[in-house]
């Protein structure tokens, strides 16, 4: 019994990282329409400048989560202009080949770089025991940052006048415009935005495992899994959908051969497109 | 269909393919030759969703690995030649997408592609859990299995010319349903569904039949490839990665034409092979071919046939 | 017309020389520069590599009067299936390699077999342990180390003598040689009655072992046999440390050994593991360098130890070189029948191929120990703890 609280407390708190990463692809696609498939791509970023600022300039870890928002949200403007922009409007398959291409140069770039070999972080934080059960301080310092960092993203969205104009853009593009909303700089910022939450998910998860230039498609199908369970567009619905999926995943756990999970993973996402598209959580859509 | 000069064409061109490397005994040429003929058979096919039907089928590879493992699994635990066990899996993957079909295909556009991968993804972990398929170790063919064609230097000519056989299957019937009634559905499908299906198409049939019909080849040539291979595990039989390649190759050619995805994937099967051993480019691939779709989305979204037929318009009587 | 005459003649000579020229051989193989696999490929590359220096400085391989320099083709196989395929077809057709020697990793050696058999050239094989490798009916294949199904033998018996009664998990990789290696000593460990607490693979690629620890905990294991190759086998150990899992006894495959593993610190003390050869082995070799000559170069010329996979690099040129020497021919079908009949020892150990056509090239002869960590003077350093008789310290439990 205890054995089964323990997998799903440590679920819950990976699961917040999952989110968290989920929320920035829910926000570009409930924005403009577009599935970020350079997704994956970003979360590698963010977990090499983590090993950038830790291993190479010898800084302390925590403090690549701010860095990487900053420098994610310029990267994410310069993609937005460089792939998407173009492809706003355009059928979706336009947007998917596009953000797919991104991805690719990425990962190219990233692999010549870096190889595909496998880098690590150690990142040392007191963990937590209680009854034989230790959960490390990372996954519980990341699971906080991450529920810090939406809590953030909700203030943005719902308390500031860019909030309002990104809300309002998701909206109606077009009223938006008539409103005097410069939509085209919005959709840029909304895109910087999305990818900087995906690059902070990246450095988080980068201070908890291993991590090698490949890792970022793994977490980009979790990404997709959690968005339909929250509901496109939606990031509060990202961040308990991901909290839902990890909880999926540590209740599974003791129950089930590990091998067996993902395939309870992808059959809940192929079986929630189909039942739910709006998602679980689209009631609480706020 | 057989009295326009096209098809006629096409046999040619596969004979051609087929038989020089033969003739001329080159072994190297040949194994390029055969991997470019696998990419041509999967963007051909997946054009059929794509370029007729416009439903973009990310995990089209799915086809590819499970006609590999059905094919391998009867040569050897049941010992049959490899012919009849290829067809067999052709069959049994295109009913299993028929299957599929009938749950995915009511979703649309983004949503139809995603469940494609979740599809594939599901499936290639249920291999990876089923012992009877070798799990994650995969089924590793014993080199008796060459006989029945004859010892393994025969064999995998013999495969060899199977697959070019299969490639040229794959156009022809590209263009065989380009002129018919269901081709004709299908395009309108792809313009607007909602139009067509209040125009009498019958969309959710022809839907399923093309998802069915597209993994019909695939799944045929994964069962030839992989007994040429003597190998097939879950990780490379059912690589997303090749999956979007493909995409990118119906893309690169022109989706929706017969020769644009042949002619897109054996460009870029050269350029991947030229690069995967130019010692200083082999990590440079990904990003070229990145680049490479990046400006044929933004830019030529026809593809190479598209452009051709955009400056040349007399080319598309000819080349199609 | 002196002048051309002269150069007529100069060319003549040049032309007239092949008897002094050395011709070359070519060797072929694939290593894992990049990708999970690359920490120990690329180790066993420097020990091709070593070897081939050291023959060619002596003045290549001597075979029937002539002198033939190595000459070593290679590519980087990035750890991937699709990718060994391509490219040992590659080294066959377009490199003309004469004789190939495998990539590293039971799964990856599998895919070079298939090929190198369908083209029937000699391949040694180094780096793999799987035995069902050499049982689908090949002719050509010679292995080096030591079959999966010995692997953790000696670690359960090692295991028993400290606690006769022991809460054993199995948590391995799920690839080929993993699953081989728990499938046999699951097998002993039932047949003497022995608990198993927990018994889980895990994908290759997975980073997050929380879930199968906490398995473990549930299930009060107090020992654990498992892992798989560096990459998960090193995450694996890390996180049993930060999660305090309490696991008194851990055999790890493959991960140990690398010198690399001494990263963990702490987490590395008491960690064993089964060696196909270690630096303290006490093989006096037929032929070739020793022990003590092999560690000593490959430490001068490349700044850390070797670890067996260096020395199954090394080993795998040498083999070959004799047999092709002791043949008289570069023919391959002599040189196959050669490493045959062959039995020697060498600084890796004794060396013997099965010719049994169910299970040809299996290796027969070569034996393992295990080597665990264990702190001297406030460093890490790897010790043999079994069998007994090769033994450097106690085991630490």
């Amino acid at each position: 019994m205890i054995g089964i609280l323990a997998s799903v407390i440590d679920g819950i708190l990976i699961g917040a990282v999952y989110g968290l990463a989920a929320m920035g692809l829910t926000l570009i696609w409930g924005v403009m329409n577009v599935i970020n498939l350079a997704h994956g791509a970003i979360v590698v970023i963010g977990m090499f400048v983590l090993y950038t600022v830790a291993n190479m300039l010898g800084l302390h870890p925590y403090g690549a989560v701010p860095l990487m928002i900053v420098f994610g949200f310029v990267v994410g403007i310069a993609l937005y202009w460089i792939g998407v922009h173009r492809m706003i409007g355009r059928p979706e398959l336009m947007s998917l080949l596009s953000t797919f291409a991104l991805n690719m140069v990425l990962i190219g770039l990233g692999t010549a770089w870096w190889t595909t070999s496998p880098y690590n972080v150690q990142v040392s934080m007191p963990g937590v025991s209680w009854r034989g059960y230790t959960f490390t301080g990372t996954h519980i310092t990341a699971a906080a940052l991450a529920v810090v960092i939406a809590g953030l993203l909700y203030l943005l969205l719902y308390h500031t006048r860019i909030g309002k104009a990104v809300r309002a853009v998701a909206t109606n593009r077009e009223a938006a415009e008539l409103c005097g909303i410069p939509t085209t700089q919005v959709l840029a910022m909304a895109f910087g935005l999305g990818v900087a939450l995906a690059g902070v998910s990246g450095t988080l998860i980068a201070t908890m495992f291993p991590f090698t230039v490949l890792s970022g498609e793994a977490y980009q199908l979790k990404s997709f899994v959690v968005t339909v369970l929250g509901g496109l567009g939606n990031p509060a619905g990202a961040l308990m959908g991901g909290i839902a999926l990890g909880l999926i995943e540590g209740l599974a756990t003791p129950f089930m051969p590990l091998s067996w999970i993902p395939i309870v993973e992808f059959g809940l996402f192929v079986f929630c497109l189909i039942a739910f598209p709006r998602g679980i959580f689209s009631f609480t859509k706020a | 269909m057989w009295r326009r000069p096209f098809p006629w064409f096409i046999v040619a061109a596969a004979l051609l393919y087929a038989l020089y490397p033969y003739f001329a005994d080159d072994v190297g040429l040949r194994e390029s030759l055969l991997l470019a003929a696998v990419y041509i058979i999967l963007a051909s096919n997946l054009n059929l969703m794509i370029g007729y039907a416009g439903y973009v089928n990310f995990g089209n590879i799915v086809f590819f690995g499970l006609g590999g493992y059905v094919c391998l699994y009867l040569v050897t635990a049941l010992q049959w030649n490899v012919i009849p066990a290829a067809l067999v899996a052709g069959v049994a993957v295109s009913a299993l997408a028929l299957l599929f079909g009938l749950g995915i295909l009511r979703l649309r556009g983004a949503f139809f592609a995603l469940a494609t991968i979740g599809v594939n993804q599901a499936i290639q972990q249920l291999v990876v859990n089923f012992e009877p398929w070798g799990g994650a170790t995969g089924i590793y063919l014993s080199l008796d299995s060459y006989g029945s064609l004859g010892g393994p230097m025969q064999a995998l000519w013999t495969t060899y010319l199977l697959i070019v056989a299969v490639t040229a299957a794959s156009l022809l019937a590209s263009y065989a349903i380009r002129n018919s009634k269901f081709g004709l559905g299908l395009l309108a499908i792809g313009q607007n569904e909602d139009a067509a299906s209040v125009l009498g198409v019958p969309t959710p049939l022809y839907k399923a039949m093309v998802y069915s019909a597209s993994a019909f080849l695939p799944a045929v040539a994964g069962g030839l490839y992989f007994f040429k291979s003597g190998i097939i595990e879950p990780t490379s039989a059912f690589n997303l990665q090749t999956s979007i390649e493909a995409i990118v190759m119906v893309m690169l050619g022109g989706s929706g034409t017969i020769l644009g995805p042949a002619l897109g994937a054996f460009l870029y099967e050269e350029l991947r092979g030229f690069l995967l051993t130019a010692q200083s480019f082999s990590q440079f691939q990904l990003v070229i071919a990145g680049a490479l779709l990046l400006l044929i989305v933004q830019f030529v979204p026809g593809g190479l046939l598209g452009w051709l037929h955009q400056h040349w318009p007399k080319t598309r009587r000819w080349l199609e | 017309m002196k002048k051309t005459l002269y150069l007529l003649a100069a060319s003549m000579l040049f032309a007239a020389s092949p008897a002094f020229a050395q011709e070359t051989i070519t060797i072929g193989f694939t290593a894992s520069q990049t990708g999970a696999l690359n920490n120990d490929s690329t180790a066993q590359m420097r020990g091709i590599e070593l070897w081939r220096d050291d023959v060619n400085a002596k003045g290549g391989i001597k075979v029937g009067g002539k002198s033939y320099t190595v000459k070593l083709v290679s590519y980087d196989d990035e750890s991937q299936n699709t990718r060994v395929q391509q490219l040992y077809t590659r080294l066959i057709t377009q490199d003309k390699a004469q004789f190939l020697i495998s990539p590293y990793s039971s799964g990856l050696v599998a895919t070079a077999a298939i090929i190198s058999e369908q083209y029937g050239k000699v391949m040694i094989t180094t780096g793999g342990a799987l035995e069902k490798t050499y049982q689908l009916g090949n002719k050509n294949l010679f292995q080096l180390y030591t079959g999966s199904s010995q692997y953790l033998a000696g670690a359960l018996q090692a295991l028993k003598e400290k606690n006769p009664t022991p809460h054993v998990a199995f948590v391995y990789e799920d690839d080929p040689f993993s699953k081989a290696v728990v499938a046999a000593v699951r097998e002993t460990a039932k047949k003497q009655g022995d608990v198993i607490a927990a018994d889980e693979s895990y994908a290759g690629s997975t980073t997050d072992f929380s879930p199968v620890i906490n398995k473990m905990i549930a299930a009060k294991a107090d020992a654990l046999l498992g892992g798989g190759h560096y990459a998960d086998g090193a995450t694996l150990a890390r996180q049993l440390h930060e999660q305090k899992a309490g696991v008194k006894w851990i055999t790890l495959l493959v991960a140990p050994d690398s010198p690399k593993f001494a990263e963990l610190g702490d987490a590395a003390v008491g960690i064993s593991v089964p060696s196909q050869w270690e630096p303290e082995a006490a093989y006096k070799p037929d032929f070739g360098p020793t022990v003590a000559q092999f560690t000593k170069e490959f430490t001068d010329k490349y700044k850390i130890g070797p670890a067996y996979h260096a020395a199954g690099g090394y080993a795998a040129g040498l083999i070959l070189q004799h047999a092709m020497e002791k043949a008289g021919s570069i023919e391959p079908a002599k040189v196959a029948a050669e490493l045959n009949a062959m039995d020697v020892t060498t600084f890796f150990g004794r060396t013997k191929f099965s010719n049994d056509p169910k299970s040809h090239g299996l290796q027969i002869a070569h034996d393992m120990v295990l080597a665990q960590w264990q702190k001297k003077d406030g460093k890490l350093v790897k010790e043999v703890i079994w069998p007994k008789a090769a033994k450097t310290a106690d085991p630490l439990y």
